[in-house]
């Protein structure tokens, strides 16, 4: 009786055809990544070592390990995250539960995503014309770090937006009518319901400033220089520019090393955002709507 | 109610008359009007209900009763709401306004929290830290709202994960947590089982001696087995307020109720 018409067929052959054309530019996707890590792997992998992480270069950059690079990097991204979240976590806050919506926070919400579309080589001209000259801070992890946090700032600020828009407005209006303050039904219930979306934005934002290179190149990350930092005030290596400089500007470096650099900055972001998704996972498991 | 008339006689703007009293009250948004010159009385512990289609400008009343206008663009307030004869946009801390006036929402709105600290989270917002004090708290309202049987044994459960018709009542216990002067409800049974309704209006019934209660709602028939007086609104306009049992018996003024009730339109 009931016979499936042409039109019928025809529709489930074209529904079997996108499915098979969506999951084929899916893979596409991955295919880059997956070759990208395991040519580092393979070129690299024979590098690393405990010595290569714990010694510092020698022999003019083409021998010996990555120690002061591989600190630099860490204090960078830190410092960079310490001075950027709470700015960004606090602009977004503002941005989304109090800002009326007018001219002017259509105008910042403007600035901030075209902030985000900067190239890094113009905030490294920023920061060094701000933060080295003007503050006075000098090539320093300070004036680094600084120039990273500026850089990634758009970054915080538009996803932690977003995670807060997904918190429903049914939530905030039920928060407001028992008469709580905006800070008040900010603590209780938006911001309990975000943090697995604004750790989004961090674990975003690790990822682009531990690979930055121009931002850090002119305002704190030295070209050779054997010793760990110890304050802020001090330059430093960091790992993203030493592969560019021995890639570029270092003759005769084995071709393994600057894989073995590579393999070591993409393992110490992935194992970054690796901890963020494993906590992104705890607070999803516990779904509360 | 000698106070009541001392108040009114104190009164200089002469707002004052019942529990509510509207005065030529306008809603508009932007230039679209939600709702216009509208006067009219709430007394003391009397369920008011107020009936009309879709987009008559109930729920938009309800936000300027309890200052969540101020939370809206574009919405303009003109005329007067006066509670107790002083005017809601007298109120310099809203904040104090709004913890007077419970409000229960058409949709179900358990917060994501437990059902625990759903009710205490206005008591801990006034400051109430004992354990034994929000305890006590907790459970009254939740018996009081006909859930805490329902509930008692998973307290640490989450609140917006219960069925609707149970998220409603924990709306209802968290607004009885204010221990406000009125409660608003919204179409409180829109989205709740029947079986539900009933219960709910059955705590109605009780909590009308100790509360004003101000009941919109799409059900006529539910207006007519708890108001005591109805407002019919209509596109904006109070068409009439009156005894509900006068509205329900054909005695209404305006012919547009009569249709409306009767269920001709709307
Ligand atoms: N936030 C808003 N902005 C613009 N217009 C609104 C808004 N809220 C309600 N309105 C309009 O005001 C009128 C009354 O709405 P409402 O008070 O929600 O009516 P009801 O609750 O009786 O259905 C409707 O025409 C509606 O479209
Ligand atoms: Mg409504």
């Amino acid at each position: 009786m009931f016979e499936a018409t042409e039109l019928n067929l025809q529709n489930q052959r074209r529904e079997r055809l996108f499915r098979t054309l969506f999951l084929a530019m899916t893979l596409l996707l991955i295919l880059p990544v997956v070759v990208i890590l395991a040519m580092l792997v393979y070129k690299g992998g024979p590098m690393i070592s405990m010595d290569f992480l714990l010694t510092e270069p020698t022999n003019g950059m083409t021998a010996g390990g990555i120690l002061p690079a591989f600190v630099g990097t860490i204090w960078l991204v830190v410092v960079a995250l310490i001075a950027s979240v709470p700015i960004g976590i606090a602009a977004a806050l503002y941005l989304s539960e109090y800002a009326p919506d007018n001219w002017l926070t259509r105008a910042i919400n403007l600035a901030v995503i075209n902030l985000a579309g900067v190239p890094s080589i113009v905030h490294a001209l920023f920061g060094v014309g701000a933060f080295v000259i003007f503050f006075r801070f000098g090539t320093s992890i300070l004036a680094a770090s600084l120039t990273l946090a500026v850089m990634a700032l758009p970054v915080v600020i538009v996803s932690t937006r977003e995670a807060l828009q997904a918190v429903p407005q049914a939530f905030r209006e039920a928060c407001w009518s028992m008469g709580a303050t905006r800070w008040q039904t900010i603590r209780k219930v938006v911001l309990p319901n975000s943090l697995s979306g604004i750790l989004t934005g961090v674990i975003l934002e690790v990822s682009r400033t531990a690979g930055e290179t121009a931002p850090i190149m002119f305002t704190g990350a030295a070209f050779f220089l054997p010793f760990l930092p110890e304050t802020v005030w001090d330059q430093t290596m960091a790992l993203s520019l030493h592969l560019f400089v021995i890639s570029t500007q270092v003759p005769e470096v084995p071709e393994a090393l600057p894989y073995g650099v590579a393999l070591v900055l993409i393992s110490l972001v992935l194992s970054m955002n690796a901890v963020s998704i494993a906590f992104r996972v705890y607070l999803r498991g516990k779904k509360k709507w | 109610m000698s106070e009541t008339a001392e108040t009114r006689a104190e009164d200089p703007a002469g707002t004052g008359a019942g529990k509510i009293s509207v005065r030529d009250l306008t809603i508009r948004y932007g230039d679209k009007v939600a709702l216009s010159g509208a006067s009219f009385d709430v007394y003391e512990n009397e369920i008011f209900g107020i009936i009309g289609p879709a987009g008559s400008g109930k729920t938009s009343f309800l936000r300027a009763l309890n200052r969540m206008s101020d939370m809206t663009p574009n919405m303009v307030i003109e005329g007067d709401i006066a509670i107790d004869g002083r005017p809601v946009r007298s109120w310099r801390n809203v904040y104090a306004l709004r913890r007077r006036i419970g409000v229960v929402f058409p949709l179900p709105v358990g917060l994501p929290m437990t059902i625990y600290d759903n009710v205490a989270l206005s008591p801990r917002l006034r400051g109430i830290k004992s354990k034994a004090k929000l305890d006590e708290i907790v459970e009254r309202c939740l018996s009081r709202a006909a859930l805490w049987d329902e509930v008692k044994d998973r307290l640490g459960s989450l609140g917006s994960l219960l069925s609707g018709g149970q998220q409603q009542r924990l709306t209802i216990a968290r607004a009885l947590s204010q221990d406000p002067e009125i409660l608003l409800l919204d179409e409180f049974s829109i989205a709740v089982d029947p079986v539900t309704t009933m219960r709910i209006e059955d705590v109605l019934k009780e909590l009308r001696s100790e509360m004003t209660i101000v009941l919109v709602t799409n059900l006529v028939q539910q207006a007519r087995r708890l108001a005591d007086r109805t407002a019919f609104f209509l596109t904006g306009e109070l068409v009439e307020v009156a005894d509900t049992e006068d509205l329900f018996t054909g005695n209404s003024k305006d012919p547009r109720t009569r249709d409306y009730v009767e269920g001709r339109f709307g």
